[in-house]
């Protein structure tokens, strides 16, 4: 029965709370002795062949008849006016139908919310005027011909300038995203500090990641009278409906929004975006749909991405590295809006610690606004946090692995119980299984760069560790439909999404282990909100773990209305039909007493229609317990001395996110997640020219994203742990957390490798040679300099 | 070939181009401008071929031009005049699944199967040419075609399974294989 409950749950490092309707009966829970079928093993993807045979449909691919298709015209400037625009000539173009820009956007369409274009520019490619023709070759044609004059101001671009006395303002609300900074204390820092035999105090600064799914964000908009239908590339068909319902003033039934498949989000297609509402206005203007699709260049400048960091760390430890304070100050370069992550996350949950003290600035500045991008702030936050400990562990002659263990902790910092921490078994798995133990010293890197002046070839080894945590695993609301067919085939029905993870697989087996049905007659319906529930957006690593228990629930639901009509039928009572494969086993039934075997087919075939829907929703986390899915990567580099190239030639990854149902995707995530963060730490920066906010690598060739030949060796280890105190499947999260480990793994790899230290991602070739020339001059290595040999 | 514009618009006049796709002739009317992604895409509706980047970067695009691996979207439509295409809607029959599509299905060789049609044309190129190649001929054939979700390791696993079902089915048909 559907009850209301008031719920905690934690996204992204930031605890929500949520009043929300649940509908889960209890079942017993799938914990470590639960005796399943299909759920564990390894299962190739229910909508692989589509994926494979080109017959997926991608919004990109939706053609309507009479579709038009449109184009948006960008700033060339970071901070600008725009004082006239031009559009006559564009508009006499044949085969265009329409242009806009701020001036003659037609007021009551859009009911909520900012309007999608603009007239003061706040970013190099924010959105000024919009052109929808009968071809894209057309539109392109027509942006050419839009003239605008500008009137260009000094952007602000550094944090620095930002935060300056009569900075100009980025944002309405100033340049500190909520007027100030989020701080968060736990106990006395500076008494912990004072307290410590050892501290040690840095500043580590990475950069600015474009998510760069291969699939652009796009729309297909399509008004029939009132009602709306939206293609759109999204991670929430469900988040976007609701959203558009607000915007344009409609009832949310007649909102239908569609994304069947996906090309990649990674976090930066939530939605409703400014496209989706081009698309949208464009389609009502005219009366006919509007294809927009965003290009490469267009994706790379204003869809978000991952907000530079500043982190300035103390960590204060007693000489057996019990750690004694953790003091963070963060500054997130958010661009001209939009959020960050919570950087100061994995320092405040991720170790015992009795003072700990975040600070985090989210600082507006003239670029492209940031979003949440694949575990928004742990990557950051962690390349910091451990590479510290690194740093720390060295200090005090400790083994970095040892320091942590000796840290662990069972609590998250606001007390609650981890309902399951896996740090000390992972430490230990994967510290024999890498070889961890008699790692050797560093070397001196002035005598690496004597060795390079002589130019003798030279690659060095070494090896790295690092340890992330990620809160999340998954929250109400999240519903599910399970109708049972006459054919013996049943469909799972939410308003959810598979964005390329395998969340269809991997709940058509839980339908599937549920029901007792074979995986082959579960038929699932995502990605279309019309004749849906509501399901989760897919963010958090919360797809499958709100999902799940959801669809479990449904299924349990299902099967109970069909093992009452299969009792009834057979005159018997529920407890003596078992259900398997797909096969319905009737004790008693036969004359003489014996069982009676009959598909679910068979048994259909017997009666008139039949209508069985099962429903379920998620319920909540226990109010008591915290969640904490947990990964700890180890990482072989090689450094070229010559070059000052790092290749990453091996990772191992430990993971615990609670119970496996798909090891085939479940490990396709993290090989995935960890080549991620091999291109955080070493090759992805989007570069912006200093003086002029320019963006200067929007595209794929300049913007390094790793090849099949830059991929390392991974090894995989993943801890199947039911986590069955959190919800009925047991199940966490993994989308996010194999991302935050590699580049503090991968830097303090290097610094086993060169002596070098990197605290300022990503660790590019030039870094590493000047590095090494430092080190070089710094050790007295003045003779090289008389010979007359400069680092470069 | 001069390019002539229609007057009354200023626009480049389309022109006829006759190509074989996936083994069926099609003629298709197009500006000279238009890529031979588009002409497949918008043209004939063959939407399985994918624009990542529009700028020959990620190998969305990926087809088979003369037994060559190209970037579709750096291809004129009008360069292919009596080419033999092949895109990835030409490799499976009803029920059955390319030796490569097969292999990338098992594998998991993809996430989000948005750069999967130009992955496994690529492999198709690579294995029609040399039907057994090393790791690192793989790796090198399949440089040009990024996967944002990072499936990398299992697309050359899937490459090598992928080139022994097809050695082996090309034993048991006498190499009759086409």
């Amino acid at each position: 029965m559907p009850r209301i409950v008031k719920t905690q749950y934690e996204y992204e490092g930031r605890i929500r709370e949520q009043i929300t309707v649940v509908e889960e009966d209890d079942l017993p829970r799938w914990g470590e002795e639960a005796q399943l079928r299909l759920v564990g093993r390894p299962q190739p993807r229910v909508d692989g062949e589509a994926r494979v045979t080109g017959a997926a449909r991608y919004t990109a691919d939706i053609d309507l008849p009479g579709m038009l298709f449109a184009k948006v015209l960008r700033s060339p400037h970071a901070r600008a006016r725009v004082r006239r625009i031009d559009t006559s000539k564009a508009e006499a173009l044949p085969g265009v139908r329409l242009v806009l820009t701020a001036d003659n956007l037609p007021p009551g369409i859009l009911k909520k919310g900012p309007a999608p274009l603009v007239k003061e520019v706040r970013f190099f490619g924010e959105e000024v005027a919009l052109v929808v023709a009968d071809e894209e070759e057309t539109a392109y044609d027509a942006l050419r011909l839009i003239d605008v004059d500008y009137e260009v101001l000094p952007p602000v671009l550094t944090w620095e300038e930002a935060l300056a006395e009569g900075a100009p303002r980025v944002t309405e609300q100033g340049n500190v995203e909520g007027g100030q900074p989020v701080i968060k204390t736990y106990g006395d820092v500076e008494r912990g500090l004072a307290e410590a035999d050892v501290v040690i105090e840095r500043t580590y600064t990475t950069q600015v990641e474009l998510h760069n799914a291969l699939e652009p964000h796009g729309t297909v908009a399509l008004w029939e009278g009132d009602r709306l239908t939206v293609w759109e590339s999204t991670q929430s068909v469900s988040g976007v409906r609701k959203g558009l319902a607000q915007a344009y003033g409609l009832p949310d039934e007649d909102v239908r929004v569609i994304c069947e498949y996906m090309g990649g989000g990674f976090g930066a297609k939530f939605g409703p975006h400014r496209h989706t509402h081009l698309a949208v206005i464009a389609a009502r203007i005219l009366g006919r749909p509007v294809r927009l699709v965003l290009d490469r260049r267009d994706e790379d400048l204003a869809t978000g991405n991952r907000p530079a960091t500043v982190q300035k760390l103390r960590i204060g430890a007693k000489r057996d590295g019990t750690l004694t304070a953790i003091d963070l100050v963060s500054y997130q370069i958010q661009g001209a809006g939009g959020t960050g992550g919570a950087v100061g996350g994995p320092a405040r949950d991720q170790y015992r610690c009795p003072n700990v003290r975040t600070v985090e600035y989210g600082v507006y500045t003239n670029a492209g606004p940031s979003t949440s991008f694949r575990a928004p702030g742990y990557p950051e936050g962690a390349f910091a946090l451990e590479s510290a400990l690194d740093e720390l562990a060295q200090e005090l002659g400790l083994d970095p692995l040892e320091l942590r263990r000796r840290n662990f902790t069972d609590r998250r910092r606001d007390g609650k119980r981890y309902a399951q921490n896996s740090f000390l078994e992972a430490y230990e798995v994967g510290a024999k299984a890498f070889g961890w133990s008699g790692r050797p010293q560093p070397p001196d890197p002035a005598e690496l760069w004597r060795r390079r002046e002589r130019g003798e070839p030279l690659v060095v080894r070494g090896v790295g560790v690092a340890a992330g945590m990620w809160g999340s695993a998954g929250w109400p609301p999240a519903y599910a439909w399970v109708q049972l067919h006459h054919d013996g085939t049943a469909t799972v029905t939410s308003a959810t999404q598979d964005i390329g993870t395998g969340t269809k697989t991997a709940l058509a087996m839980v339908a599937a282990e549920e029901l007792g049905y074979r995986l082959d007659d579960i038929r699932m319906r995502f990605g279309d909100t019309v004749m849906a529930p509501w399901g989760t957006g897919s963010g958090g690593s919360g797809t499958t773990s709100s999902m799940a228990p959801a669809v479990r629930a449904a299924a349990a639901d299902a099967r109970r209305q069909l093992l009452q009509l299969v009792a009834d039928y057979f005159g018997v009572s529920p407890e003596q039909v078992e259900l398997r494969d797909g096969v319905l086993r009737v004790q008693g039934a036969a004359e003489g007493g014996g069982a009676v075997e009959r598909r679910v087919a068979e048994f259909f075939r017997d009666i008139g229609p039949i209508n069985i829907v099962g429903r379920g929703g998620r319920a909540p986390n226990p109010a008591d317990l915290a969640a904490i899915s947990i990964a700890v990567h180890f990482a072989e580099v090689s450094v070229d001395v010559q070059t000052g190239r790092v290749a990453v030639e091996r990772i191992l990854a430990v993971h615990e996110s609670g119970r496996v149902i798909n090891p085939l995707t479940m490990t396709a995530q993290i090989e995935g997640g960890v080549l991620f963060g091999v291109g955080f730490a070493l090759t992805e920066e989007r570069r912006l020219d200093p003086r002029r906010g320019w963006v200067l690598n929007p595209d794929l060739e300049n913007y390094k994203i790793l090849t099949v030949k830059d991929a390392p060796r991974i090894e995989t280890i993943v801890l199947d742990r039911p986590d069955d105190q959190l919800n009925n499947s047991a199940v966490k999260g993994i989308g996010e957390p194999p991302v935050i480990p590699p580049a503090a793994a991968i830097a303090n790899a290097v610094h086993n490798a060169t002596g070098l230290r990197f605290r300022d991602l990503p660790i590019t070739p030039e870094k590493v040679l000047a590095a090494l020339a430092a080190a070089g001059r710094a050790a007295g290595g003045r003779a090289a300099e008389k010979e007359g040999v400069r680092p470069r | 070939m001069a390019i002539q514009t229609v007057e009354r618009t200023g626009r480049p006049r389309k022109v006829p181009v006759t190509f074989t796709v996936n083994g069926e002739l099609r003629e298709v009317w197009v500006e000279p401008r238009r890529t031979l992604l588009d002409a497949l895409r918008i043209d004939l509706g063959l939407t399985g071929t994918k624009e990542g980047c529009d700028h020959g970067n990620c190998g969305a695009c990926t087809v088979i031009v003369d037994g060559r691996a190209v970037y579709s979207c750096l291809t004129l439509a009008v360069s292919c005049e009596g080419a033999s295409i092949e895109t990835v809607e030409g490799l499976s029959r009803p029920g059955r699944l390319h030796p490569i599509q097969q292999a990338f299905l098992e594998r998991d060789a993809f996430q989000c199967g948005y750069c999967t049609p130009g992955q496994i044309m690529s492999a198709k190129a690579l294995l029609d040419r040399r039907p057994d190649p090393s790791p690192e001929e793989i790796r090198e054939a399949m440089s040009g075609n990024l996967c944002r979700c990072g499936a990398y390791p299992r697309i050359v696993e899937a490459v090598r399974a992928a080139a022994a079902a097809l050695r082996a089915e090309g034993a048991g048909e006498g190499g009759a294989r086409a």
